[in-house]
């Protein structure tokens, strides 16, 4: 597989924004990509495999958020993430590995 | 001596030497490394991330927290300890400004918790306190101090606290720690949660009390009054020792009292309900002897999760209390905090006045796919039990007509999915400010009930902040200003033919029983455990003696007189109680 760069915009739309539980979902299956994955929001781009990182982004309901894949699996990374984030978070939606930082 | 007085948020009297803990700083300061260091500085850091995170899965596993609130912050904790980000953010530190390890943790750590402090939003600034508990943890195992004293207690104490962390509180040897009094917090904070599932007496939002606390000294904490005493004079001991005693005596008598009505000695009946927080004490307002929920409050399930409660989140939290409590009414008030207190409304504006700011029913009024989620939830339990609805914060007659007009708005879309409610559920409503008191005559043609929330009334009518230090000796509900309203209140619902209650701490103070049932008030609805002493004055006096005693305080012209009155007459009467 070759390495590519994907990228994808998507903006939060379940009212309590990216707090803990959210956040904590997004940067689980963040992990279970081996590309590098950043999310950024307004003019702070982070790393979206780091909870401390995604939590210090502050974004709440109606942020726009950038996410950008490198990597082998960059596309099923991004349209993975942008997913959830789409779903706003549902558990249903995702199957998310435990894995540990 | 001194008194303090809080917020009961765990009832129950402790009396024990007092241990403080010290919740603030370790101060930690800068030293430097020699280059050659760096990297056992380094695996110091190491050791004490992993050291930190074998101790919280101990916490996690060993501990009977019940509650998974506790459980949910140690997992942010834990996601802390294993990010991978955050340790190399210390480790970087440590290498290029060749720091020790201690002030790597602490200087980050507070950077990231100032970063959170600083955003508006109030769930994401509350995480601060977490922060510091993170690194807390961490210094206590680079320090090599053992996990504070309090697993290593030999004796009896009481912890006071500016505010107690949940590690802290998770970390407590049941046996030997009787109580918590603490300078902050509020009745849904952590330290509130812990000692309720302990079973031992909490109050919070004392102020400072690090003005010494003298060597050897006692202290009492009265999670019944929400009182603290520090270093109390023999006297008060002796009488708290008493009281201590007589609440175990009532515990006994419990099971003869609570089947006795709660009726004057000449035979008027009055109906004692209970204030709760969460739907598992409704157990206790049965056991207390209490005849149903005159308060229900729903703001918990705002304040946890993180998130907005869904329409089942509501339901059950309601259907267990009304489950419990069968055919007694339970009283379910709607959504009470004010936008700087829900955690997903972090957009709005920060206020410069919040108490007087969008809060309570004003913010439902604003938010109705909100207060829409909690009404289709109230209705659809109401068929499961005698369950009422309180608006609170009516201040006018507009108010009360938009929130009923939503309310039918909401059964209007559960009768187009044949969904059952009792579509004449009553609805009542707090009056708790001035201007609803005014207009009670008003309100009461367009409500099923009254309820007086006198901590409110009392704030709103005296202009005083009772948690503001330099003004809280002016907060007292035995100023005329405040009495007269309530009388004027009371009188207003009796025209009305309204039901009327008292859900406000008043309600549950001894020395107010008298004056309350003499100005015709003849529902009360307090904290189940201070059912017991309430039901005992009220069968221990007579509707006359009441009458004739509030008549005379209605003349009266100062709060201190009035309070004096009442005092005297209530040690007349039951001497044993005070």
């Amino acid at each position: 597989m070759s390495e590519s760069t994907y990228k994808t915009e998507v903006t939060i739309k379940n009212p309590e924004g990216l707090h803990m539980r959210p956040a904590g979902l997004f940067v689980d299956l963040a992990n279970t990509f081996s590309s590098e994955i950043s999310v950024s929001h307004e003019d702070v781009s982070v790393d979206a495999k780091s909870f401390v990182q995604v939590m210090m982004l502050a974004a709440t309901c109606g942020s726009r958020l950038k996410i950008q894949a490198s990597g082998t699996d960059a596309r099923q990374a991004a349209e993975a993430l942008h997913a959830l984030v789409e779903c706003e978070f549902s558990d249903d939606s995702t199957a998310v590995s435990e894995k540990e930082g | 001596m001194e008194i303090r007085k809080g917020i009961a948020v765990s009832p129950g009297i402790a009396i024990a030497k007092p241990m403080v803990v010290d919740s603030k700083d370790y101060r930690i300061p800068r030293r430097s490394i020699m280059a050659s260091q760096r990297s056992a500085e380094i695996q110091r850091l190491r050791k004490a991330f992993s050291s930190a995170i074998d101790q919280l899965q101990g916490i996690e596993s060993a501990q009977d927290i019940q509650e998974g609130k506790i459980r949910d912050i140690f997992a942010v904790h834990m996601r802390f300890l294993k990010d991978r980000s955050f340790r190399k953010r210390i480790t970087d530190f440590i290498s290029n400004d060749l720091v020790t390890a201690e002030y790597a943790v602490s200087t980050i750590l507070r950077e990231i918790a100032s970063h959170f402090a600083g955003i508006d939003d109030a769930y994401i600034s509350e995480r601060a306190a977490d922060i510091f508990d993170i690194e807390k943890r961490l210094l206590t195992h680079l320090l090599g101090k053992k996990q504070e004293d309090l697993n290593h207690l030999a004796e009896e104490v009481v912890i006071l606290a500016a505010d107690l962390t949940p590690t802290q509180t998770a970390g407590f040897n049941k046996s030997f720690v009787k109580g918590f009094a603490t300078e902050k917090g509020g009745r849904t904070s952590h330290t509130a949660i812990v000692a309720r599932s302990l079973g031992i007496p909490a109050v919070v939002a004392l102020g400072d009390m690090s003005s010494e606390i003298p060597p050897d000294c006692v202290v009492i904490v009265d999670g019944n009054r929400g009182v603290v005493i520090i270093d109390p004079d023999a006297d008060t001991l002796k009488q708290y020792d008493v009281y201590a005693q007589q609440m175990t005596q009532f515990v006994h008598q419990l099971g003869q009292l609570r089947e006795l009505p709660a009726e004057t000695r000449d035979g008027l009946r009055v109906r004692i309900l209970g204030n709760i927080e969460f739907p598992d004490e409704a157990e206790q307002v049965l056991e207390k002897g209490g005849d149903g929920i005159g308060l229900y409050r729903t703001e918990f399930l705002y304040l946890y999760g993180g998130q907005e409660p869904t329409e089942e989140d509501h339901y059950n939290a309601y259907a267990e209390a009304i489950r419990v409590m069968d055919d007694k009414p339970v009283v379910i008030r709607t959504m009470d905090l004010g936008a700087d207190k829900l955690p997903h409304a972090g957009w709005h504006a920060n206020e410069a006045n919040p108490v007087l700011g969008l809060r309570s029913i004003r913010y439902c009024l604003q938010d109705l796919t909100l207060f829409k989620t909690q009404l289709r939830a109230l209705l659809r339990v109401s068929v499961l039990g005698d369950v009422r609805v309180m608006f609170p914060l009516i201040t006018n007659l507009q108010e009360l007509r938009q929130a009923k007009m939503i309310l039918r708005d909401v059964m209007e879309d559960l009768d187009e999915y044949a969904v059952p409610y009792k579509a004449d559920m009553p609805v009542g409503i707090m009056i708790e400010t001035p201007s609803s008191a005014l207009t009670a005559p008003l309100l009461a043609n367009e409500s099923a009930f009254f309820s007086i929330g006198t901590n409110d009334l009392i704030q709103y009518t005296l202009a005083v902040d009772r948690a503001n230090e330099h003004v809280s000796t002016l907060f007292s509900a035995a100023e005329p200003a405040v009495i007269q309203l309530m009388r004027s209140i009371i009188q207003d619902a009796h025209r009305g033919g309204i039901d009327l209650s008292i859900c406000g701490e008043v309600a549950s103070d001894p020395e107010f029983i008298m004056l309350l049932l003499g100005m015709g008030v003849r529902t009360l609805s307090l904290a189940p455990p201070m059912i017991p002493e309430v039901k005992k004055i009220i069968r221990s006096v007579t509707i006359e003696e009441c009458n004739r005693l509030a008549r005379e305080v209605l003349t009266m012209d100062s709060s201190r007189q009035i309070k004096n009155f009442l005092r005297d007459a209530a040690t007349r009467i039951l001497p044993e109680t005070f």
